[in-house]
């Protein structure tokens, strides 16, 4: 009996929910592999879909949006074999899954902890909550692979936010795996968009788009590039988490900061009286 | 929407006649009306009340306010004696300055309508009476006319009514509108003051709807207070029912008086609720046939402040007389 | 009629010097180049100081002051010690409150009756507040050790000059920070007037400096390599170039830029007081006011009553002498600002718009506009899309509150935002939807130090005031 040829997977773009090839017809080639390479075109079909996607993610009940998160978790766990085959190591594979289960309990409490009653000096019902920013563009750490995109869009989506990822160019499988896991986990369409590719090519763009709201540039390792992006980020006043000073434990306690990060405060007043 | 259009400085005057036809039609028409923010209308009026009215100003406001008053008593310890010298008193507040102005009324209880009436004869100044079972209103309708018709012959020229709060609080605006047309039609000639206890109404949007329903039913005047009640007139209460008859106007062409009684002690407050007047239902109703002050106790705070502003140096209360 | 007669504040409880340096390092210095300008009163363009002009070297003298008081004493110093000279300068502005508020008013033009019963009370309320937080800052919230950032490097604008400096110093020093604050070129007088307080309340010396001047100067200070955190408030144009010039530095960015705000008016809202709001969204402090309630939406079905209450109101404001207890709307800042709210009158008449003024007396001499409303704007009119920044309001329609909430939302800017409706669900539908950082529904410029203030999108990042103001200081 012959060996079985084995069907081979075609590694292409995750935008709006899709996965389409990307719009220039180019391809790079990664472990024997072509994967897709994003153009600026790319960028914005992909801050497009992004934003048709924030009313309806944005606009979900919390406890909606932690039991996608949750449901992203699940589905991770039964592809765990996949992504150990792709190179990822087992207590990295691990790690991201619960990631995001840690996450998915975030959705209904971080306006709890970030949010507050504020004891004006009249007579007036005063509350801070925080809501999403809108889209947030961001370029993934290239190491660790999996989790690091795992620790960088979870905790962006899970607050309402929508985003658009320039997945690091060296390590395209285990994201383009991941957004098959995205696909089937009940995340509507838009809510997460990858991008593979060439991040030096594809990051400005993303930089001075006007209708992208925040940028993560965890995965830039160029301080130049960096600050290019933050300047071109400016266009719009986009709010800017920068590349992080020293190494990253990517296993360590998150901490609040990257969900904070993409959260805009917004105060309601209102009088009270008879 | 009647409520609304009637709301309206527009040009085009509502007819109201129909308003209230039924109490369904009356109910939707008040609850049709605007709300008051509570915080808004005391900041506003709170506001206003920083006004700082200086030198020619205030010598004038304070001659206008003298002019507004509604010199009253209604002590159940009340005689003619004391009547006498409250008409004394109206017809020359100030016995050391025949500049003085005389007072707009007297107030006074029915039964001694006579004596106030012989005591003021000739002054050309007003006499009201608080009629209809003042200060609750509960007699039996039958009773509070018979009031109103004995104290207009004995030689009222004003009736200050209370109405039926209890009625309103339950929602029978038509029994509270009705009982104000029928005391209208027993005041005659004289002119109606129609009282809100505002105090007991507790909220401005009944202050509204009051206000507008007495206006409706035919008050000359709208009045916030007994003074036999704790709370009794207030700057934001003031300022609703200010609001209520500018929009009356403006939706009628009828214009309606207002009275804060009760509470009224010192020159300053009564500048502060003129510049309420000026800057709320304008300078047409900074006039006595148009705004009152029913106060007992103000009329020796305004005199003493006129004095001040004459002489330059303050006085002190034995220079005025306690009548 | 019932004119009320001047009644004019004293100017007497103000001593003005004829020049004043800069305060560094505790004192008053001379600039190294010597440069200077002249602070004028608005009001009547009569000249009030001579103010030293910081250069880059003053700057850099000013950074080494506050670099070497946070090292030495305010970042050592225990919380509970920095709260005691945040509590005694808040006493001290409430003692001096009168003079400061005179002072502003004549280096302003706002209103007496503004800076004496809303910015000095904030001010004060200000330091009160934060004064507070500072042996508190472990249960922000913000994580278990928030550690101060350093030397802040502050720029505050001329709308709310006293006010914007507690906003800026008070949350600054409170976290442990040492501050450089630079005040607008038109208004920096009150602050010198607080740098002598902080020399009444022995704040160590170099802790708050003070370096006047104009554009140049606040340059320096944002671009200065030893400052840690750069703290803005102004323009949206200059908020930008100040994101661009910090772009990958270490410093710390927050920024309180311009806005466009809708106030929403529906068929059913508390009118009198609806109006009220309209009033005071727009011509409080001149509507100089970066969240002032600019765009007016209407809904049509209560449009002509709306607007017949609103022109009624508008014709009871009285323009004139700052100074006058019973001024409503005082001076434009400045000529250039002047030139600006009517070079936009101009475009909004050029573009179709109906400009209608109430009938209104204003001085011979100094810089005034009267309170002006254009009816007839669509959203594509500049004067629906641009601040203005100043006493001049665009009334626009809607039918629907779905429509209500596209209007709103369609500018790059959200900082406030004004709802007016007595059904309690729509407030809190509305509320979600307006991309905004401030919600006034019935109620329109509140402040207050415990409840953050900041914008969403072009209006800024970073919240000031309340808890979530900490932040911006903080190493978290």
């Amino acid at each position: 009996m012959s060996e079985r040829v084995a069907v081979r997977k075609t590694y292409k773009l995750f935008i709006g929910g899709k996965f389409p090839r990307s719009e220039s017809g180019r391809s790079y080639p990664v472990q024997n592999t072509n994967v897709s390479l994003a153009s600026r075109k790319d960028v914005r079909d992909a801050v497009q879909a992004a934003r048709a996607a924030v009313a309806g993610w944005s606009g979900a009940t919390a406890y909606n949006r932690g039991q996608v998160l949750y449901r992203v978790a699940e589905m991770l766990e039964g592809r765990r074999d996949q992504f150990v085959g792709l190179g990822v190591p087992t207590v990295e594979v691990d790690e991201a899954i619960d990631r995001w289960v840690w996450y998915a309990g975030w959705a209904d409490k971080i306006a709890q902890v970030y949010g507050n009653a504020n004891p004006v000096a009249g007579p007036y019902f005063n509350l801070s909550a925080p809501e999403p920013t809108g889209v947030v563009g961001v370029v993934a750490p290239a190491e660790p692979a999996l989790l690091g995109l795992v620790s960088v869009v979870a905790p962006t989506i899970v607050t309402g936010n929508t985003v658009v990822v320039l997945v690091a160019e060296t390590a395209p499988l285990p994201a383009v795996t991941l957004a098959e896991v995205l696909a089937t986990s009940d995340l509507p369409g838009g809510v997460v968009n990858l991008l593979t590719g060439r991040p030096a090519e594809t990051a400005p763009w993303l930089a001075g788009h006007m209708d992208v709201n925040a940028l993560d540039l965890t995965g830039v390792t160029d301080p130049g590039f960096a600050a290019e992006l933050e300047r071109a980020a400016a266009g719009n006043l986009k709010r800017v988490l920068r590349p992080p000073a020293g190494p990253v434990d990517w296993y360590a306690d998150p901490g609040l900061g990257r969900m904070t990060a993409f959260l805009e405060t917004k105060t309601v007043w209102h009088p009270k009286g008879i | 929407m009647l409520a609304r259009m009637t709301a309206t400085a527009a040009s085009a005057r509502s007819d109201l006649t129909e308003v209230a036809r039924s109490e369904a039609t009356l109910r939707s028409f008040l609850h049709g009306l605007p709300g008051v923010d509570q915080v808004g209308a005391e900041q506003r009026a709170a506001m206003l009340a920083t006004r700082s009215i200086k030198t020619t100003a205030k010598a004038w406001a304070i001659d206008l306010a003298i002019r507004m008053v509604d010199l009253t008593t209604l002590e159940g310890a009340d005689t003619p004696g004391k009547v006498r010298a409250l008409a004394a008193k109206a017809r020359r507040p100030d016995p050391a300055d025949p500049s003085c102005p005389a007072v707009a009324a007297v107030c006074v209880y029915p039964r001694l309508v006579p004596v106030a009436a012989e005591a003021l004869r000739g002054s050309g100044i007003h006499l009201a009476s608080v009629a209809t079972a003042f200060p609750s209103g509960q007699a039996p309708l039958e009773v509070r006319l018979a009031d109103t018709r004995a104290a207009v012959a004995a030689g009222a020229d004003e009736i200050d009514m209370v109405i039926n709060r209890g009625a309103f609080l339950a929602g029978r605006y038509l029994e509270v509108f009705e009982e104000i047309v029928a005391v209208k039609a027993a005041c005659g000639d004289a002119h109606l003051k129609v009282i809100l206890e505002t105090g007991e109404l507790v909220t401005y949007d009944n202050v509204r709807r009051a206000s507008w329903l007495a206006m409706l039913a035919g008050a000359d005047f709208i009045k916030t207070s007994t003074g036999k009640v704790p709370v009794a007139a207030t700057l934001p209460v003031t300022l609703v029912m200010l609001e209520a008859v500018r929009d009356f106007r403006d939706a009628t062409g009828r214009q309606v008086g207002v009275k804060p009684a009760g509470g009224i002690r010192t020159a300053k407050d009564a500048i502060r609720y003129l510049v309420l007047v000026n800057e709320t239902a304008g300078e047409d109703w900074l006039h006595p046939d148009r705004f009152r002050f029913g106060a007992s106790s103000l009329l020796n705070d305004l005199l003493m402040q006129r004095t001040r502003l004459r002489t330059g140096v303050y006085s002190g209360p034995d220079y005025f007389t306690l009548d | 009629m019932f004119e009320y007669a001047p009644a004019p504040e004293s100017r007497a409880v103000v001593e003005l010097k004829p020049s004043y340096g800069l305060f560094i390092d505790g004192e008053f210095v001379d600039p190294l180049d010597g440069g200077s300008f002249t602070s004028i009163n608005p009001a009547t363009e009569e000249v009030l100081s001579e103010v030293a002009e910081a250069g880059p070297d003053d700057v850099d003298r000013a950074v080494r002051a506050a670099r070497r008081a946070y090292a030495e004493v305010w970042g050592p110093m225990p919380g509970r010690d920095r709260a005691k000279y945040l509590f005694r300068i808040a006493r001290i502005i409430q003692e001096r409150s009168r003079e400061l508020a005179v002072l502003e008013s004549l280096d302003n033009g706002k209103p007496i009756r503004e800076s004496r019963d809303v910015d000095l009370p904030l001010v004060a309320a200000h330091f009160f507040y934060h004064a507070g937080w500072a042996d508190k800052l472990a249960y922000a919230g913000l994580g278990p050790n928030p550690r101060p950032l350093g030397v802040a490097g502050q720029v505050i604008p001329w709308n709310f000059p006293l006010l914007m400096l507690a906003w800026k110093i008070a949350p600054a020093l409170a976290t442990g920070n040492t501050v450089v604050l630079k005040p607008a070129e038109t208004t920096p007088l009150t602050a010198l007037r607080f740098a002598e307080i902080c020399q009444q309340a022995d704040l160590p010396p170099g802790v708050v400096n003070i370096v006047t001047g104009a554009g140049k100067t606040g340059q320096a200070v944002v671009e200065h390599p030893d400052v840690d955190k750069v703290a803005f408030t102004g323009s949206t144009e200059v908020g930008r170039q100040i994101a661009r010039a910090v772009a990958g530095t270490r410093k710390k960015l927050t920024l309180e830029l311009g806005g466009k705000a809708a106030n929403i008016v529906f068929e059913d809202a508390p009118l009198d007081q609806a109006v009220e709001g309209i009033i005071n969204g727009i011509f409080f402090n001149q509507g100089h006011v970066c969240c002032a309630g600019s765009r007016l939406l209407v809904q049509e079905s209560v449009y002509d009553e709306v607007l017949a209450a609103l022109k009624r109101r508008m014709a009871r404001l009285r323009v004139g002498d700052p100074l006058d207890k019973n001024t409503d709307v005082g001076a434009i800042n400045s000529a250039a600002q002047l030139a600006r709210i009517r070079e936009l009158s101009e475009a909004g008449t050029a573009e179709g718009a109906e400009r209608w003024s109430p009938p209104c007396d204003l001085p011979d001499r100094g810089f005034w506009f009267a309170p002006t409303i254009f009816t007839g704007v669509s959203q594509s009119h500049r004067i629906a899309r641009e601040e203005i920044f100043g006493p001049v309001l665009s009334v626009l329609t809607f039918r629907t509150p779905a429509e209500a909430v596209e209007k709103a939302n369609n500018t790059p800017y959200g900082l406030s935002a004004g709802i007016w409706t007595e059904k309690g669900s729509r407030i809190l539908w509305l509320a979600d939807r307006l991309r905004a950082g401030v919600v006034w529904a019935n109620t329109f410029n509140r402040f207050d130090p415990t409840s953050p203030f900041g914008g969403y999108k072009e209006s800024g990042y970073g919240r000031e005031g309340g808890r979530h103001g900490l932040e911006a200081y903080l190493d978290v």
